[in-house]
């Protein structure tokens, strides 16, 4: 029973911050649910079908996705706001048509025979994956990745190639989403196409942007929640769905930049500040 | 480079014929001018003749046809990216601030632009000493400078990134009457130090004031063009091109 929290809440942490790295250039993305979907057929074929270990298969089929989602990537993130939107639905929409009309895997009756995640795999998922976003933050990167976010063209005077930076994180997104997607299908041991609906999609992007986007701890804050919750609100029976979406509106009304918000000019300033404080101590 | 004389040097930039549309509107009908090496160019004219677009065309952020040359190489329209990593540093109209990242952030993404031998610190070291109110101002997030900051901002930017040609649209806009002097006193330091400059302004007589040479843009086409200090004191220009005396 622990189990399931674990390995769900960890699956929901890795797939928000799969969104929260896309959002990272200024691009949203409803194509998680599709990369996630990707991961969870190619690392089972690798597992069932030619008996690889899921440590293996699970990087592959991120890799696979990744490369799936910079090849999409490309002419999509060409497109803007709200058009680039439209773009990644049609992503998430296309991959699980796809799967469905693959006989190979099973069609719409799914495919089996997962097996093999276990908490540990996942949690440490979600710490390798925290310490990579943490290095970013400390790096020179993620001064780019604003720069991008803010805007594009200011961007490209300053020598970023702006397309290049939405590409990576794109890949890198999809690359997270498809890992997140071969240790959750590992674990439910038989996964089918109607899992990996667009609605999967839009609850991944509502993780991260419930939690708050402008840090990488709002969004395992928002998965964390938003997979709790409905397990908390199990005895309201049929007004499940209901309250969930009340809870959801309500966090939105009183928070509404995400759960996590700092205004993010008081928490750079502060780090700013430390930075000049330094200085002027290394100068006198 | 080898400097052959003044006849036979190739410009720094080199805009022929150049023409761009917004759909059925002809923004630039052919304009064809040239910057050479240390000298400063204004372009100036009338609210919507097409000094922002020309800037833009050359920075490649919008499709154009024509020739563009940088030291007699044609730009082949390489993104604007690459154009900025060759030394077309582009201060556009909103200044090309980044609001949420605070002073120092935006200047360290200027210096990382362009190879430079200098360590960072000397480089802000340098800009600081031009611009001394920055660096009280320097961890504060640069959407909370003035509006005459923010401009000191952004040709602290250009000092960094060490351009080949600085590209300015209309650097005294929105400022005081004394930060417009203010921005013109630093710029004419960048011209003593021989950087190459194309400006379009509105404000004619401090843009033709600075300048070398001057060109005037009427309704996307070159109607006059010579040296500055000529133009400057040409009354029918002004009645005729510019709407004002």
């Amino acid at each position: 029973m622990i189990q399931d929290y674990v390995v769900f809440v960890g699956v929901n942490i890795v797939l928000a911050w799969s969104v929260y790295v896309i959002l990272l250039a200024g691009s949203l993305s409803f194509a998680n649910g599709g990369f996630m979907a990707i991961g969870a057929y190619v690392s089972g074929v690798l597992t069932v079908k030619f008996g690889l270990p899921l440590v293996v298969a699970a990087p592959i089929a991120g890799i696979v996705a990744g490369a799936i989602g910079v090849l999409v990537g490309f002419p999509a993130l060409r497109t803007r706001g709200i058009y680039l939107m439209l773009v990644t639905v049609g992503v998430a929409v296309s991959v699980k048509a796809v799967i469905e009309s693959i006989d190979y895997v099973g069609g719409i009756q799914g495919f089996g025979g997962m097996v093999g995640t276990t908490q540990w795999h996942v949690i440490a998922l979600v710490v390798l994956v925290g310490c990579g976003l943490w290095l970013l933050s400390k790096s020179p990167l993620q001064r780019i990745l604003d720069a991008v976010r803010e805007d594009e063209l200011s961007a490209a005077s300053l020598g970023i190639n702006a397309v290049y930076v939405k590409v990576v994180c794109f890949g890198v997104g999809a690359f997270l989403a498809a890992v997140a997607g071969s240790f959750y299908a590992h674990y439910l041991i038989h996964v089918t196409p109607d899992q990996f609906g667009i609605v999967l999609s839009v609850f991944i992007v509502l993780y991260a942007v419930l939690g708050g986007t402008n840090n990488m701890w709002g969004p395992p804050i928002g998965a964390a929640i938003m997979t709790l919750i409905p397990e908390f609100v199990r005895g309201l029976e049929s007004w499940r769905p209901t309250a969930f979406g009340v809870i959801i509106l309500g966090l939105l009304l009183i928070r509404p930049d995400g759960l996590l918000a700092f205004r993010s000019v008081t928490a750079r300033t502060k780090r700013a500040l430390t930075i000049s404080t330094s200085d002027v101590a290394k100068s006198d | 480079m080898v400097r052959m004389g003044p006849m036979t040097e190739t410009p720094v930039l080199a805009v022929e014929n150049l023409q761009v549309s917004y759909g059925p509107i002809n923004a630039l009908r052919g304009c064809t001018l040239e910057v050479r090496a240390g000298e400063t160019v204004a372009v100036v004219g009338a609210n919507g003749a097409g000094k922002t677009t020309l800037l833009r065309a050359i920075c490649n952020m919008l499709p154009w046809s024509g020739a563009i040359r940088l030291d007699g190489v044609p730009t082949d329209r390489s993104p604007t990216h690459k154009l900025a990593r060759q030394g077309v540093i582009h201060l556009p109209e909103n200044r090309g601030i980044l609001t949420t990242q605070t002073v120092l952030e935006n200047l360290q993404l200027a210096f990382d632009t362009y190879p430079s031998k200098r360590s960072f610190g000397a480089a802000v070291e340098e800009a600081f000493a031009h611009f001394p109110r920055l660096k009280e101002r320097q961890a504060q997030p640069a959407g909370n400078l003035s509006g005459g900051e923010q401009q000191m901002l952004a040709l602290a930017r250009a000092i960094i990134s060490t351009p080949k040609i600085l590209l300015l649209d209309e650097p005294s806009l929105g400022l005081s009457p004394r930060m417009v002097r203010e921005a013109y006193r630093i710029l004419r330091g960048f011209k003593a130090r021989g950087m190459a400059i194309l400006l379009v302004e509105q404000n004619v007589h401090a843009a033709l004031r600075f300048a070398n040479r001057g060109y005037v843009l009427r309704q996307g086409a070159i109607v006059r063009q010579g040296e500055a200090d000529v133009l400057a004191h040409d009354t029918e220009l002004f009645n005729q091109y510019l709407g004002f005396t």
